[in-house]
């Protein structure tokens, strides 16, 4: 109920600010441009819907960002220096994000490290590692024109493939997390893990699960990233997981854990990719930018907590 | 973000005296240690082999260190504080912030370990000399190719890596200045900012697109915004911008083959690399060095992309 209303909320404010642009600047509302939005929201929005999960469960991860580049780099090994077909490369790459988070799983879950240290490791792992097995140099897919399809590829006219990638996943995520036993477990341990764990559920191999599920997002979004650019880029992604979470958290999903949803990530999502999009048609300054967008996240998280405090009183 | 970076800078002080322990058991020659801006550009490896190359015939030892990213002021700081305490004999330093780094600098003078700067200009003193790309004027050179590719006349935007870097500041300033002056018929679109990220500047480019259906040229004042640039052009289908870079490097080199991209400006890396170890084994013999030294920069396109002359400079 509550998180419904944090949607309808975050929701509204998406309509609000694209009506905003939409009146102040003509090429806003325009198809193109729209598709544009889109595209850009695909990297942190599939960052975004594998957070989702561990900030539900109260955790965090801050290795998806360098992690991402670890993956794309992982990816370009594959399928550039070993020539694997690039159908098999994307799959291992993307498994390659999933061995990273069971990573993160085992140190947190099974070691008890705290998310945020345990992350922040992995985080300068993968962005030493991505620069070692890179040699520093970016990996170049210009050989593999199906893998570069799988960005910029148009299976529906003028619609790129990449915001395909994104309805996909983004559709696999809300069944997982609203429908699947993964979710409905998530969601418990977030609100009260002791309890969860006095109930009979495997906490640790659970907690494991949603962890290493965050890396298998984390190896599709450096697959995305790479595809798109053309290159596997080894020192990018830093910074990224701070969008990622800010996107999570604009949507409604707590910090603290127990609620959350993935429809809330994506329009979280898109609020971050419509205000970039459209303060740049408007010519603002880049540095005014990111002002608005961190006043955007404290209004976010007060209205969560002012709806929390509600909820207690009455 | 600053546990991060002290972690990073922690992690890079024994990078270093990894560093330290090979070249202590290189050799006798004189020890330049090089504090550069990063190494995720292809740029900075062309640079490091430059040094390495002339190190190797002047019998010298180096070692070339840098932070992850260009953004990192703190940690390049931290390497900058751990060459001083190897008592180099001479310390090569491009900063990513000009001013940060003065205090450090007054302490390797008090020790007497000559300082070169390269790459960009420090706001100091202290530096001998800086060998360095006269960014203001190749940027120019940028904007004179753009003024007569467009015919004099039409609208164009400029995506630049960021506003803080020396380098930054003059590769905007020069190509906005020598179209004030020259282009009255080119209108510039206000600056924009893509922290030299290439799926951000690719973004920014397609914002501009969309904003103004008039643009007939782009700018990208480095390699990622360049590659930015062209990557946004070629998503938003848009024909017939001219898009006019910044630096080298593989992709570059493939869109101005490929005529996705009119040309674009490269420095002289490997040059570069060679003259800072030069003035440093200078500046060890005691000998005076002018206050700078111009590394050069050429403009290359399709008609010479693959002359020896240019293909000298590229870095890939």
């Amino acid at each position: 109920m509550i998180a419904r209303l944090q949607q309808l909320l975050a929701f509204a404010g998406l309509i609000v600010i694209a009506a905003f642009f939409a009146v102040a600047t003509p090429s806003f509302g325009t198809y193109g441009n729209v598709v544009n939005i889109l595209f850009s929201t695909v990297v942190i929005g599939l960052l975004a819907l594998g957070t989702t999960f561990v900030i539900v469960t109260g955790g965090i991860d801050l290795s998806i960002g360098t992690g991402m580049a670890l993956c794309a780099v992982m990816s370009g090994t594959f399928v550039v220096t070993w020539g694997l077909p690039w159908p098999l490369g994307v799959l291992l790459a993307v498994l390659f994000g999933g061995l990273i988070g069971l990573v993160n799983g085992v140190s947190t879950a099974r070691f008890g490290l705290p998310p945020f240290i345990a992350t922040l490791a992995t985080m300068l792992v993968a962005q030493g590692l991505a620069l070692v097995v890179s040699e520093s140099t970016p990996i170049y897919f210009n050989d593999s024109p199906g893998y570069l399809l799988l960005s910029t590829g148009t299976l529906i006219p003028e619609f790129p493939n990449a915001v395909l990638v994104l309805i996909a996943a983004t559709a696999v995520a809300a069944v997982l997390l609203r429908r699947g036993v993964l979710g409905r477990y998530a969601f418990a341990m977030g609100s009260n893990e002791e309890a969860t764990a006095l109930s009979g559920i495997d906490v640790t191999r659970w907690k494991i699960a949603v962890y290493t599920l965050a890396g298998l997002f984390t190896g599709l979004a450096g697959v995305m990233i790479s595809a798109r650019l053309g290159s596997a880029q080894p020192a990018t992604g830093a910074g990224y997981e701070l969008q990622a979470i800010a996107a999570v958290v604009i949507g409604g999903t707590s910090l603290s854990g127990g609620r959350g949803s993935i429809a809330g990530t994506v329009i979280g999502a898109l609020i971050i990719s419509v205000l970039n999009n459209g303060l740049q048609l408007l010519s603002i300054p880049q540095e005014w930018q990111n002002v608005v967008l961190g006043v955007v996240i404290l209004i976010a998280v007060y209205a969560d907590m002012a709806r929390r405090r509600a909820v207690v009183v009455h | 973000m600053r546990r991060r970076q002290l972690l990073i800078g922690g992690l890079a002080v024994a990078g270093l005296a990894a560093c330290n322990r090979d070249s202590g058991a290189a050799g006798d020659g004189p020890y330049v240690a090089i504090v550069a801006k990063g190494f995720q550009h292809q740029f900075w490896q062309a640079v490091k082999s430059g040094a390495e190359r002339e190190a190797a015939r002047a019998g010298a030892t180096i070692t070339f260190e840098g932070p992850a990213t260009e953004k990192e002021v703190e940690a390049q700081i931290t390497m900058l504080t751990n060459a001083i305490a190897k008592r180099p004999d001479a310390i090569g330093f491009a900063a990513l912030d000009s001013k940060a780094a003065e205090g450090l600098l007054q302490q390797a003078k008090a020790q007497n370990i000559p300082v070169i700067a390269f790459d960009s200009g420090v706001d100091s003193q202290v530096p001998l000399t800086t060998a360095a790309t006269d960014n203001l004027a190749a940027a120019a050179e940028a904007a004179t190719h753009m003024s007569e590719l467009i015919g004099g006349t039409g609208t164009v935007a400029l995506v630049v890596h960021d506003q803080t870097s020396l380098t930054g500041q003059q590769r905007r300033d020069g190509f906005t200045r020598w179209m004030a002056e020259n282009a009255p018929g080119v209108r510039l679109l206000p600056v924009q900012y893509g922290d030299g990220d290439q799926a951000r500047s690719a973004d920014i480019t397609k914002s501009i697109l969309s904003a103004n259906p008039d643009v007939t040229g782009i700018y990208g004042a480095n390699e990622g915004s360049a590659i930015g640039v062209v990557r946004g052009v070629q998503e938003s289908g848009r024909t017939g911008v001219t898009i006019v870079g910044f630096d080298s490097g593989k992709a570059q080199l493939d869109a101005i083959r490929s005529g996705l991209m009119a040309g674009a400006i490269t420095q002289n890396p490997v040059g570069m690399g060679a003259a800072l170890i030069t003035a440093a084994l200078t500046a060890i013999r005691g000998e005076p060095l002018e206050k700078t030294i111009d590394t050069g920069y050429f403009w290359y396109d399709r008609t010479n992309i693959d002359t020896p002359e240019i293909q000298a400079v590229l870095y890939q």
